[in-house]
């Protein structure tokens, strides 16, 4: 508190407009994100930045459910799926939540290391001591505090707005592509549309956001505001994933479309614009890296410990809370191991990544709408019916997206990329 | 079978059979009727092929891993009872509040004990279980057969507590005066530890808490809660009149700080319910700055006149004997009711009765704040001068209220 009244004024407000929903939105555009979006803007140039305004709206509704529900019952989505669907779905969906969060813990992993071997520094040293880093950071540090560094360090992301127009990129040609719809019958684009919906949208993010809303102690009086942060934060989501796509477009497109092996390669691309944009693209490749490495395995831990009804939290001890601090630990040190074998298959890894995040998502979004429409829950907030429909329409697009994305992905881990 | 143990995942989907061997169903859910008896179990619910069907306690002959043999095969369809508390709707998965290791838990099993009563098989609660080895249970319920989960299960410790420190959480006051359900055990734990406990709750759970503890216990639980927006948002759940219960226990500084965080109407309507006096106090400590001296102190302190004795100070504390927990300091007024000396209440262990206060209390100037001064100076002060008690003044120098070395710790931990 004390530091942050001697804040200067406008981040003060910037401290109070954010909450979970920014949070999430935030962790959100990690490693993974990055590469997706700049990926789509180097292969595709600006003619995928339609998908943009429609994923900016399947985020508000599912993220809106999540924060309702933990405002008016006060308990986390694991919790709730617990009581209503019994102990055996919990735990076939806590597994799959490890799985797909392990494999994403990995990629940001990953992130760190790319994105500090563009300064030369190696891979052996930059992620075992991230890892230590974030372990001792959450355990033995004071998370709120280290989650306001990284949120002022989200300011990083203007560095891609900074980024993009220094670029010099055809307003003209974005603007007119965020709003007309391409529909072309090549496999790579479809795949590549379906890649940035479960990017955007990913099941950790509901059971991260609501426990996030639990803890803050969110109840329906100061919901409305709530609501506001999730879309507000949503939105600004968007935004930066807009400026990634057109720096990408402009910076790499415009010479020649071409795959990009990573989200590092995407910052060299960028370095013929001067060392500026080369910098801010890979400080704002850091910064979402660490920022998701601290909160993926947290989050994990948090929703597996209360779904299966084990001791949690970072303000017990190791001997109260061994499950807790097991998965935790073994989440962070596993993920970040992998990135240092030699050959290891990390791209497979994380196309495996997204089909666990593809089979995980359609279940948590149906126990989602069936959780949300319980009066008995919800009382008098319930979806309505208009919000259902959208919401039914949603899940089904994101779950045929998702069984492409699965089968794509499966074909590419079977018999090698496109 | 005689005096054995039995899981309620083995019992749900027990074949239930009638006199002559015939399969009725399987068993679906098994009920207590906590007014009756609170650890027989009272009624099983059997699945048929069109209905659920209820059978009593005496009409089982035998229970066994084999299934249920029924001596009396009358049966009658079942209706939902509000009288009873059926384990896999009510209790399985649910969180209840273990009183002994005072957390929250997750029921994931019941342990029944069976015993033969009069000839036939009964079933009595034993325990519920948490942690690893009921979650093994579950996973390999009617998947694997019950003797080789019972061997399986073997090399896992088991985690359970006893069904008597179990505290269920039931948000309808109503259906908890129906189940008998009390949560006498909560009012053992420390208030540290039940605010630990409730602050994992849902909104509902916390709400449960408050209704059924008794108000000092609540008043006490409440002062611990850690978060004021927690504490606002659990006095707003209640009903004016039981949150002014609390609200009167609280030590009014608390209860001001409370208060002052809620919305005009609810803390107006709190404030309409409470007694007139703790009323004035809460009220007076409201009109101050949270963040200023008037805003940190409790208005309870206790003062003589400093010509008084060693036996009339302990008198002055015997009539307030409600705040002998936290009391420090006895500070003296001198004739025209001013702040003259601060006395720790320690030195009084020492003195013969007849001793008068002043030679007590030293010669030394009474360190005092004024109500408007800031609490970055209440720290200095308390620091500088290793305080346990800080008097607090007004502009004439007439002692309003103090603050004690737990509220500077408080306020310490928030920033």
């Amino acid at each position: 508190m004390r530091l942050l009244d001697r804040l200067p004024r406008p981040l003060l407000v910037f401290f109070t407009v954010i909450g979970p929903g920014f949070v999430t939105a935030m962790v959100d555009n990690d490693a993974g994100g990055i590469y997706t979006y700049s990926q789509a803007g180097a292969l595709f140039g600006y003619m995928l930045l339609w998908t943009l305004p429609p994923i900016a709206l399947l985020l508000v509704v599912t993220q809106e459910m999540n924060a309702r529900m933990g405002a008016v019952t006060g308990k986390g989505l694991s919790d709730l799926i617990r009581e209503e669907f019994g102990l055996r779905t919990t735990f076939v969906v806590m597994a799959l939540l490890v799985l797909a969060n392990l494999t994403n813990v990995m990629a940001n992993f990953a992130g760190v290391a790319s994105a500090l071997e563009l300064f030369h520094v190696s891979k052996y040293v930059s992620v075992p001591l991230a890892a230590t880093a974030v372990w001792f950071l959450v355990v033995k540090g004071n998370y709120q505090s280290v989650e306001k560094i990284f949120l002022l360090a989200c300011v990083t992301y203007i560095a891609y707005i900074i980024a993009a127009v220094l670029m010099n990129p055809d307003w003209e040609a974005s603007a007119l592509a965020s709003v007309r719809p391409v529909v072309r019958w090549d496999p790579l684009y479809l795949t590549m549309i379906v890649g940035l919906v479960g990017t955007s949208v990913a099941p950790w993010m509901q059971f991260y956001l609501q426990a996030a809303v639990v803890e803050k102690g969110i109840t329906v009086k100061d919901y409305a505001e709530s609501r506001i942060e999730v879309i507000v934060g949503c939105i600004v989501m968007v935004v930066v994933a807009f400026f990634i796509v057109v720096a990408c477009a402009a910076a790499i497109w415009q010479h020649g479309p071409r795959e990009i092996a990573s989200a590092a390669d995407a910052a060299k691309a960028f370095r013929r614009f001067g060392d500026y944009a080369f910098l801010l693209f890979s400080a704002g490749l850091l910064n979402a890296s660490l920022f998701a490495a601290c909160i993926l395995p947290l989050s994990t831990a948090y929703s597996v410990c209360e779904g299966l009804g084990f001791e949690s939290g970072v303000n017990k001890r190791f001997r109260e809370a061994p499950v807790f601090y097991w998965l935790y630990t073994g989440l962070i040190v596993i993920g970040a191991a992998v990135v240092l074998i030699p050959g290891f298959p990390l791209v497979r890894m994380i196309l495996f990544s997204q089909v666990i995040n593809g089979m995980l998502l359609p279940l948590v979004l149906v126990f989602m709408i069936k959780l949300v429409n319980s009066p008995a829950l919800m009382h008098e907030w319930t979806n309505s019916r208009l919000y259902n429909i959208v919401a039914w329409v949603a899940v089904a697009v994101l779950i045929a997206m998702t069984a492409v994305l699965i089968g794509t992905s499966a074909y590419n881990m079977y018999f090698g990329t496109v | 079978m005689a005096d054995s143990l039995l899981f309620l995942t083995e019992l749900m989907g027990m074949r239930v059979y009638d006199l002559k061997g015939h399969r009725i169903g399987r068993v679906r859910d098994a009920c207590l009727s906590p007014r009756v008896d609170k650890v027989r179990v009272d009624q099983y619910l059997v699945g048929g092929e069109w209905t659920w069907w209820t059978i009593r306690h005496d009409q089982v002959a035998t229970i066994s891993l084999d299934g249920i043999c029924l001596r009396d095969e009358k049966l009658v369809p079942y209706h939902d009872d509000v009288w009873s508390l059926r384990m896999v709707r009510d209790l399985l998965d649910q969180q209840i509040i273990d009183a002994q290791g005072r957390k929250v838990v997750r029921v994931n099993d019941v342990t029944f004990g069976m015993k033969s009563v009069d000839g036939h098989d009964e079933l009595f609660v034993r325990e519920v279980d948490v942690g690893v080895r009921s979650i093994f249970r579950r996973l390999c319920q009617g998947v694997v057969p019950p003797r080789l989960v019972r061997r399986a299960m073997a090399r896992i410790s088991p985690h359970s507590i006893r069904w008597e420190f179990c505290n269920i959480i039931e948000p309808d006051p109503q259906r908890r005066l129906r189940l008998n359900i009390d949560m006498k055990g909560l009012e053992d734990i420390h208030p540290a530890d039940l605010a630990d406990i409730v602050e994992e709750l849902s909104h509902e759970g916390r709400e449960a808490v408050f209704e059924s503890l008794d108000s000092e216990v609540a008043a006490e639980t409440l002062s611990e809660v850690e978060d004021t927006k927690t504490q606002v948002s659990i006095l707003e759940s209640l009903d004016a009149d039981r949150a002014a219960d609390i609200v009167e226990e609280m030590a009014p500084d608390e209860a001001a700080d409370v208060l002052a965080e809620m919305e005009e109407a609810s803390s107006e309507a709190i404030l309409d319910e409470m007694e007139e006096e703790e009323k004035t106090d809460v009220e007076e400590l409201l009109e101050f700055d949270e963040n200023s001296a008037g805003g940190l102190m409790n208005s309870e302190c206790i003062s003589v006149p400093e010509t008084s004795t060693v036996a009339d100070a302990l008198r002055a504390v015997a009539e307030n004997a409600e705040q002998v927990d936290t009391l420090t300091n006895l500070f003296l007024l001198d004739a025209d009711g001013r702040l003259a000396a601060s006395l720790p209440v320690a030195r009084l262990l020492l003195a013969d009765s007849a001793t008068p206060l002043s030679t007590l209390a030293g010669r030394d100037e009474v360190v005092s704040v004024s109500v408007t001064e800031g609490r970055e100076r209440v720290i200095e002060l308390f620091d500088r001068y290793n305080l346990m008690a800080l008097p607090v003044v007004d502009e004439a120098g007439l002692l309003v209220g103090s603050i004690t070395a737990d509220d500077i710790i408080s306020v310490l931990r928030q920033d």
